[in-house]
């Protein structure tokens, strides 16, 4: 690992500032990035820690509405009862990384600012609807979370801007989400898939179905959701809504599988996904 | 850069160091305090080698900055023992035979003990998928598992 200043700032503009320096990166919970700089692939000149900042951590309700601070640990999330009932496919993804001791370390606003396509907690933001708190030296703005990607490890994020919370708006009465993968532990997502309904009377009310590692960045599935809205969740409907869900994705080939396994894929898990969220809505 | 002043409670001896910001937690115990019972695996929090418990949580310390632990309560696996009685997840260990070349053995005890602390009744099923961040490449698992059960069922017992 290179050397590099470090420092500790106890305020979310201090931190900001010293953010938009030159070769800065940000430390939340580590797990990228001391990788990273062990493996020479993150080489920054100062490394600035999140860990002092008062109010960051934390996950919290405000009406219907959960907030969750940009450094609570992924393991809170996964054991967060509110996230559990509310938000049952973000606290499904949230279990789905690494291991407990990498996610009693890594964030949520890591999770999300790293900005891999194939992140385990961004289907499941995606389909709360998410809303991402930003903040700089020079204010505050948000931005939803569908609209924060524009690439794989890209952001809207500018220079010395900060994600310091997420919130959760509506929650939906059903949600699940689904890891394509190999191991069941330790692994990266070949696709994740979350889907979340309202169901009311028999029709489905509200859909929001989110892909991850299928495209350059985490995607909504938004002609799959107008398929469902305003139906009644049958066995057809769940299997046109996965093909619109397959047609929506772009994903790419790699060592680990094929573009067209992925996109058969996303079909067949975009339906389970679906039939175990309208289950939990009913139910 | 230079060296910057950190404190840290180490199996409950305070230590005031002066360290490198670049030195993962796990370079601080081995070679600063001199503590190698924590062992150097993957060094990429794959393998849970490193794992020891900092604030009552299991955490793989070949991914957390030294300096960030500053503050904290650290406990390695030499911490466990107390007046020289092995802790039970030690002692299950050896009655079971839940080591091969003793590598992971640190590792799987520290992540085991975190477990049985949170929750001493999950079920076989879920204490293996809870012990999937730690490898033994032995492969000798049905040992292992035995003595965390067994550890378990000891904690029940006498909780």
């Amino acid at each position: 690992m290179k050397s590099f200043e470090f420092y500790e700032p106890t305020t979310l503009a201090e931190a900001s500032r010293l953010f938009a320096e030159e070769h800065a990166q940000l430390l939340a919970g580590g797990t990228d990035l001391v990788i990273g700089m062990k493996a020479l692939t993150e080489t920054p000149q100062s490394v600035i820690s999140l860990q002092k900042i008062p109010g960051l951590a934390g996950i919290t309700t405000d009406g219907d509405s959960i907030n969750i601070g940009a450094m609570t640990k992924v393991r809170e999330v996964e054991l967060s009862a509110d996230i559990l009932q509310h938000h049952t496919a973000l606290a499904e993804g949230a279990s789905e990384i690494g291991s407990i001791q990498i996610r009693n370390l890594a964030t949520v606003g890591g999770n999300i600012a790293h900005a891999s396509p194939a992140a385990d907690t961004v289907a499941g933001l995606l389909v709360a609807d998410a809303q991402v708190d930003i903040a700089s030296a020079n204010g505050e703005r948000t931005v939803p979370i569908n609209e924060l990607f524009t690439g794989p490890g890209q952001t809207v994020l500018r220079s010395g801007e900060i994600i310091t919370r997420f919130r959760l708006p509506s929650p939906a009465s059903g949600s699940h989400y689904i890891k394509h993968k190999i191991r069941e532990v330790m692994d990266l997502a070949f696709i994740g898939v979350a889907a979340a309904i309202n169901i009311d009377n028999g029709t489905i009310t509200d859909a929001r179905i989110g892909l991850a590692a299928v495209a350059p960045t985490p995607i909504r599935a938004t002609e799959a959701e107008d398929l469902l809205k305003g139906n009644a969740p049958t066995p057809e409907l769940l299997e046109q809504a996965g093909e619109a869900a397959a047609a929506a994705s772009s994903p790419i080939s790699d060592l680990r599988c094929s573009a067209e396994h992925r996109r058969e894929m996303v079909d067949v898990l975009t339906r389970r996904t679906l039939e175990q969220a309208a289950e939990r809505a009913n139910g | 850069m230079a060296k910057l002043p950190v404190s840290l409670t180490i199996n409950g001896d305070e230590h005031d160091l002066l360290i490198e910001p670049r030195k993962t937690l796990l370079a601080v115990l081995r070679d600063t305090i001199g503590l190698t019972g924590t062992k150097e695996g993957c060094s990429t929090g794959d393998c849970g080698a490193c794992t020891v418990i900092v604030d009552g949580k299991a955490v793989t310390s070949c991914m957390v900055l030294g300096v960030t632990a500053s503050g904290k309560e650290i406990t390695t696996i030499e911490g466990l023992a107390s007046d020289g009685e092995l802790h039970p997840v030690q002692q299950a260990f050896i009655e079971t035979g839940g080591y091969q070349c003793g590598f992971c053995t640190p590792g799987f005890i520290m992540a085991s003990k975190a477990l049985i602390d949170e929750n001493p009744d999950r079920t076989e099923e879920e204490f293996r998928y809870a012990l999937g961040g730690n490898i033994c490449r032995c492969t000798g698992y049905t040992k292992i598992l035995e003595a965390i059960l067994q550890a378990a069922e000891e904690v029940r017992s006498t909780s």
